[in-house]
């Protein structure tokens, strides 16, 4: 349908973002195609130590599943993602489709393993998550490509994460983000992913904040060096929800105290964390 | 050009022809005449026009009217029943849970959805139940006072 109908042609997943986007007039598709009368769409599967969700998996059903027991992270994000309304709606691959600045799914996933599968006329492929997102709102996907899966790689035991977003209310997009996934050994950590959320036009893969924190212990010196590398990576724009200057102190901040909880994840401690507000 | 939908709506079964971009919020209210449902902030952030679409609480606002196509609305209206009202209904006039009202109906079908999921829910479940739903008379307190209350009175329920 959608080479049929054209470039004015847009695919509709939960709506969430996309329907206001259209009262704004900033989206004025001639075509919807809505994916939600689609049966078999919306499905979480543990299979080969890696979870393959249904592109039209609902905020709500991953953080009413089983999941968050085993990674925290995934809860973190599912759970905290707007409100109950908005959860029971959005979805997971329309979230990653829609590639906004703002989305959380994107930050959470960019410190896991995650490829994102894409259907079209001539079959599917499979593109890592890093080479998806390309820049706001534009993704790898073909003009006539779906997301067909999202597969995400089960951290290994021993990783612990958290996911921390900062926001003026529910409904509304964070003013800034901050994912942590890490592996610890004592109190090394052996390994640490971290992203950013809010603060460019896509995720942010803070690779400086990960080296400052690889082998390192963790220590006052360690997480001040790492929120510094944080907020050097950080490029945040000043609007309505705050300043740059702002906004690059917040998500350094975030950084710290997601590695504070990740730590203590790791160490099989059961933490939970909600996202923090003004 | 309109399409012909199904949708049952507080039980009732509707036939009905919408115009595809016409929203949820717009066939309740404009085509059912069920005017309890109402349009705050059209922006997907107030949580006045919050429905239950097959007893899961949605922004009626952020959804299309086609999209309910064979599916169960519950509004406001459809709380009551027999002449009595809704334990729900009757704990936020008992608790003092409401000042204008134009949030009531939202925060009302947001409570519907937690109890029929949790029974006993603490303060934090209550909280995060409608943090989707905005207020801007009452402050909450009495909200939840009355949330716990309807979570009493429905016990056994």
């Amino acid at each position: 349908m959608l080479s049929q109908l054209g470039d004015d042609a847009k695919l509709l997943a939960g709506g969430q973002s996309l329907i206001p986007l259209m009262k704004l007039r900033f989206a004025n598709p001639a075509h919807l195609i809505d994916l939600n009368f689609i049966a078999g769409t919306s499905y979480i599967h543990n299979a080969n130590s890696a979870l393959r969700f249904g592109p039209l998996t609902r905020h709500a059903e991953i953080e009413n599943s089983d999941i968050p027991a085993r990674i925290p992270i995934l809860y973190d994000c599912a759970a905290g993602i707007a409100d109950v309304q908005v959860r029971n709606r959005g979805t997971i691959g329309g979230s990653l489709a829609e590639a906004d600045p703002s989305g959380d799914w994107a930050v959470v996933l960019s410190t896991l393993a995650t490829q994102v599968r894409c259907l079209g006329k001539n079959g599917e492929r499979t593109v890592h998550l890093k080479d998806f997102i390309q820049d706001a709102y534009t993704t790898a996907l073909a003009h006539d490509e779906l997301v067909s899966e999202v597969v995400v790689d089960i951290p290994a035991k021993g990783s612990g994460g958290a996911y921390l977003a900062f926001k003026r209310a529910a409904p509304v997009y964070p003013t800034a983000s901050a994912a942590v996934q890490l592996t610890m050994d004592g109190n090394v950590c052996k390994d640490a992913a971290i992203a950013l959320g809010c603060v460019g036009l896509t995720a942010i893969k803070a690779k400086d904040a990960e080296a400052a924190l690889r082998g390192r212990p963790i220590s006052e010196r360690t997480l001040s060096a790492v929120a510094e590398a944080a907020r050097a990576a950080a490029d945040p724009q000043s609007d309505m929800r705050g300043s740059a200057d702002y906004k690059r102190t917040l998500v350094g901040a975030l950084v710290r105290r997601a590695i504070t909880i990740a730590v203590r994840r790791a160490r099989g401690e059961h933490v939970e964390v909600s996202h923090l507000y003004a | 050009m309109n399409v012909p939908m199904k949708v049952t709506v507080n039980g009732k079964l509707h036939a009905l022809d919408v115009e595809p971009r016409m929203l949820l919020v717009e066939m309740v209210r404009e085509q059912l005449d069920l005017t309890g449902t109402h349009v705050g902030c059209d922006t997907t952030y107030c949580g006045a026009c919050t429905v239950l679409l097959n007893g899961a609480a949605v922004k009626s606002c952020t959804m299309f009217a086609v999209q309910a196509d064979g599916a169960e609305i519950t509004t406001v209206e459809g709380l009551e029943k027999d002449g009595q009202l809704h334990p729900i209904q009757k704990a936020f006039g008992d608790a003092y849970g409401l000042q204008c009202g134009y949030c009531t109906p939202g925060l009302m079908l947001s409570t519907l959805q937690l109890l029929s999921e949790n029974k006993q829910p603490d303060e934090k479940d209550m909280r995060k139940a409608i943090a989707g739903n905005t207020c801007r008379c009452t402050g909450y307190q009495n909200v939840l006072k009355a949330m716990q209350l309807a979570a009493q009175n429905m016990k056994g329920a």
